[in-house]
């Protein structure tokens, strides 16, 4: 038993040593490739890296819950995008002008709630019709997509509060806002997944549905408020983001829901659901940004960036199930 | 017994599928106390009857009484909040989830704002854990327990809710002795509580031995209720499948060939250690040995599907080895695996293509899948197994067990293997069919293939084999043949006690 215990800590504790391997090797390496004076590990870089991992970070904890519930969204760029256009439209409508600063938790909430709107009918649909999670929020992804670009064309939509971006730009404890709601979040959904009887119940459906379904655990209301929280939280990022930039293209968002699986998959989550953990997809969030800064550092350009990623993504993955094998007495495939 | 109120009765139970009438005005009373056997063969009705009861289908007609109270099922939840708890045979549980989190799921203990109790989840599953006498906590992840330890967690679900009628499904299947007699601890104290068990099996032994009466099944229609103190096998099986069952002995024996298969010193890391034995055409050999005593794995390992780390495997007096499950088959290895559904069948497919599925790559015509030859193997096979199904569009996994069991053989000797291992051959078959695949064993034998039979049913290896291996935790105990082999040296020789007081 105790044996277990161990295994299952080193499974855990694998993203986080991955993390510090590659603060070792671009320190070192930085050394000699570095294009700018500065060390890797310097103290407002790191910051600025927990900043950086924000957006995609918040959302990769919603898409943590969903799929460890057994489903996958897909549509959170596209939900990520519309929030950002209410939040920033939303502040131009002439009643809300009137309202002065007031105006800015208003943007908000209704930034929130259109998240909110998305994920339910996400989550409706999969509850109801019973069709693949893939498939709806295929569909949704390109049905909200679809919506971002009739809301304005082509034409990015822009509205710069300077209150806003004081907000987001401010530093607390010397963590910027976007940190701040990034590991807020990340505390309070694993509170949600290991204390309490939904996000138990949503072990239980991702683990074995049949034996969910058997044992009367609702199914669907669970699928239903975790497609909910994901649009909640792609709202949330967007938020964070658009509050500080003031514009938004009808493209952003774009691949964030591959970028936040890819985060998810390197902190250990199961695609098949039922195992993961929110800490684990932290940590998955900040080794992808390290990697991102990390090479940017040692000099090189976007596009290897990314395929250094996807390879040790597929490397990472490959480690972890010979790591799980058993040696010669498991069973060959 | 007569003048107490029934803890359940079932009366005029109908449920229809499409084109089959499942259950056809099935009646069934259960007192307190007693424990009822519901017995029939495969596809006549039990487990619908059972998730009738349990919640989880809706009768066409009829009406379910608890405690002479006119009840309707809507759901599980529903049916275990009436007192009613079905324990199923297929596992249902999340295995990366706590023994505790199991138990309970579905109705954790709830704090404010929706937490879960944690220390009152873990004393109650401590509580249950300690009346059922086994040897894991109430924190172990599911996933690292045996397949008996999961189903004795399985079992203590019964035991959160204050029970009226309890429903075993074939609750032995995976159970070692030693557990059978905890579980049969707990249904007697079930019993002694007040509570009716309905206890489904297929184990005659058992049947007797625990229970108080029996109702038998057939074809969807109630055949009547015999008192168990008052019946013997017979009687029953002839209710089950109309005829009686021939269940003695192997005594015929056929002329032996030369050694198809031969095993030396073979190892496996820790699950076997220095097995020897050998096989000859004509013969059937049977593996008899406990839960976990390394027979299945011994299979996969001459199946090429694990990686010998000492010994030798000679095949024809040709010393061989078997890197994959392709290399077995092509060199005439052929496996029947323990678990029918899961490694044997893929049962979303049609019987024609699940029996034609090794070979389907040699079927064709031009670049396409010639669908005439797959139709005249499935035809060849389905006449000589005796295989009972509608056509070969069939999906498998709607077909009984006995029959789903004949496809997977059917598979493999359209191969034309020189060896068949056959594991666990009956697990959750009924007797009719039982008996139709034993004969078949014994008849293959006869035609030359060299037979392994792997089974944890002694009646099943003394009916069947020429030669018994008997095996301890990873190592031959002991090998006996037929004339020589008596029910009391095989069962000390599977728990390790040979040698030392024969």
């Amino acid at each position: 038993m105790k044996n277990e215990t161990r295994a299952n800590l080193i499974k855990q504790g694998a993203i986080w040593a991955f993390i510090l391997v590659e603060l070792a090797f671009f320190s070192i390496a930085g050394e000699f490739l570095s294009v700018t004076e500065t060390a890797f590990m310097d103290f407002d870089n790191m910051l600025l890296l927990l900043k950086q991992s924000a957006p995609i970070g918040i959302i990769a904890l919603g898409m943590t819950i969903i799929m460890i519930n057994g489903n996958i969204d897909l549509s959170v760029g596209a939900t990520f995008a519309l929030a950002a256009i209410v939040l920033l439209d939303s502040m131009t409508w002439p009643f809300m002008q009137t309202l002065g600063n007031w105006a800015i938790p208003l943007a908000w909430l209704f930034a929130l709630a259109t998240g909110v709107v998305l994920g339910a009918i996400s989550g409706l649909i999969v509850w109801k019709t019973g069709v693949d999670a893939f498939i709806v929020t295929l569909g949704s992804m390109l049905g909200y997509r679809g919506l971002v670009f009739m809301y304005n064309g082509e034409q990015p939509t822009s509205h710069l509060n300077w209150t806003l971006v004081d907000f987001a730009e401010a530093q607390f404890l010397g963590l910027h806002t976007a940190t701040w709601f990034l590991l807020g979040a990340a505390i309070l959904l694993w509170l949600l997944m290991t204390r309490t009887v939904h996000g138990r119940n949503a072990y239980a459906i991702g683990n074995n549905r049949d034996a969910a379904v058997n044992a009367g655990i609702r199914v669907g209301p669970h699928f239903l408020w975790n497609f909910m929280l994901i649009g909640f939280l792609a709202a949330l990022s967007a938020v964070v983001f658009y509050s500080e930039s003031g514009s938004v293209n009808p493209n952003d968002g774009m691949l964030y829901e591959l970028w936040a699986i890819t985060a998810v998959v390197l902190g250990g989550t199961k695609l098949s659901g039922g195992y993961g953990s929110i800490i684990s997809t932290l940590g998955g969030v900040i080794a992808i940004q390290l990697l991102r800064k990390g090479l940017g550092h040692i000099g090189a350009d976007t596009e290897t960036v990314n395929l250094v990623i996807g390879l040790i993504l597929i490397a990472v993955l490959f480690l972890d199930r010979q790591l799980n094998r058993k040696g010669k007495e498991e069973l060959r495939t | 017994m007569t003048d107490q109120t029934p803890a359940l009765r079932l009366e005029g139970i109908v449920k229809t599928f499409p084109g089959v009438r499942a259950l056809d005005g099935v009646s069934l009373t259960v007192m307190p106390g007693e424990v009822h056997a519901l017995m029939g063969e495969n596809g006549a009705g039990k487990s619908t009857l059972m998730k009738v009861l349990g919640g989880i289908l809706a009768p066409n007609e009829g009406q379910i009484f608890i405690e002479e109270q006119p009840t309707v099922m809507s759901s599980p939840m529903n049916a275990k909040a009436k007192g009613v708890v079905f324990i199923h045979q297929e596992l249902s549980l999340a295995d990366e989830l706590t023994v505790a989190e199991n138990i309970f799921l579905g109705e954790l203990p709830k704090k404010s704002f929706g937490r879960v109790d944690w220390q009152r989840l873990y004393d109650e599953t401590d509580a249950i854990l300690k009346t059922l006498n086994v040897g894991f906590a109430a924190r172990t992840r599911v996933g690292d327990l045996s397949i008996a330890n999961q189903q004795m967690v399985e079992i203590a679900r019964a035991l959160t809710v204050e029970p009226r009628a309890v429903i075993f499904d074939e609750p032995t299947a995976s159970l070692t002795d030693a557990e059978k007699v905890v579980l049969f601890e707990v249904i007697a104290d079930l019993q002694s509580r007040g509570v009716g068990v309905i206890y489904i099996s297929h184990r005659m032994e058992e049947i007797f031995k625990i229970t108080d009466r029996i109702s038998v099944l057939r074809d969807g229609q109630y055949r009547g209720t015999l008192n168990t103190a008052e019946t013997n096998e017979e009687e029953v099986t002839q209710l089950m499948i109309g005829r009686t069952l021939d269940l003695s002995r192997n005594e015929s024996t056929h002329e032996l060939g030369e050694v198809a298969l031969e095993v030396r010193g073979l190892s496996c890391g820790g699950l076997f250690e220095d097995v020897s034995f050998s096989v000859r055409r004509g013969e059937v050999v049977g593996f008899y040995g406990l839960v976990g005593a390394g027979r299945t794995e011994i299979a996969e390992t001459l199946f090429g599907l694990r990686e010998p780390s000492a010994g030798t495997i000679h095949l024809a007096g040709e010393e061989v080895s078997i890197h994959s499950p392709a290399d077995a088959i092509k060199r005439g290895i052929s496996l029947v695996p323990e678990d029918r559904k899961g490694q044997g069948l893929i049962l979303g497919m049609n019987c024609r293509d699940n029996m034609t599925l090794p070979q389907v790559s040699d079927l064709t015509a031009g670049p396409f899948v010639s669908d005439g030859a797959e139709v005249a193997i499935f035809d060849q096979y389905r006449d000589k197994l005796d295989i009972r199904t509608p056509g070969w569009r069939q999906l498998v996994g709607n077909l009984s067990g006995g029959n789903q069991q004949k496809i997977v053989i059917g598979k493999w000797l359209s191969m034309r293997p020189e060896v068949l291992i056959v594991d666990e051959p009956t697990r959750g078959i009924d007797v009719g069919s039982k008996s139709e695949i034993h004969n078949l064993i014994r008849e293959l034998a006869a035609q030359g293939y060299a037979v392994i039979v792997i089974s944890s049913e002694m009646p099943e290896v003394l009916h069947v084999s020429d030669r018994i291996v008997a095996m301890f935790s990873g190592r031959v105990m002991r090998e006996f043949t037929a004339e020589e082999v008596t029910e009391d040296s095989l069962i000390q020789a599977i728990s390790g006690l040979t040698g030392k007081t024969a």
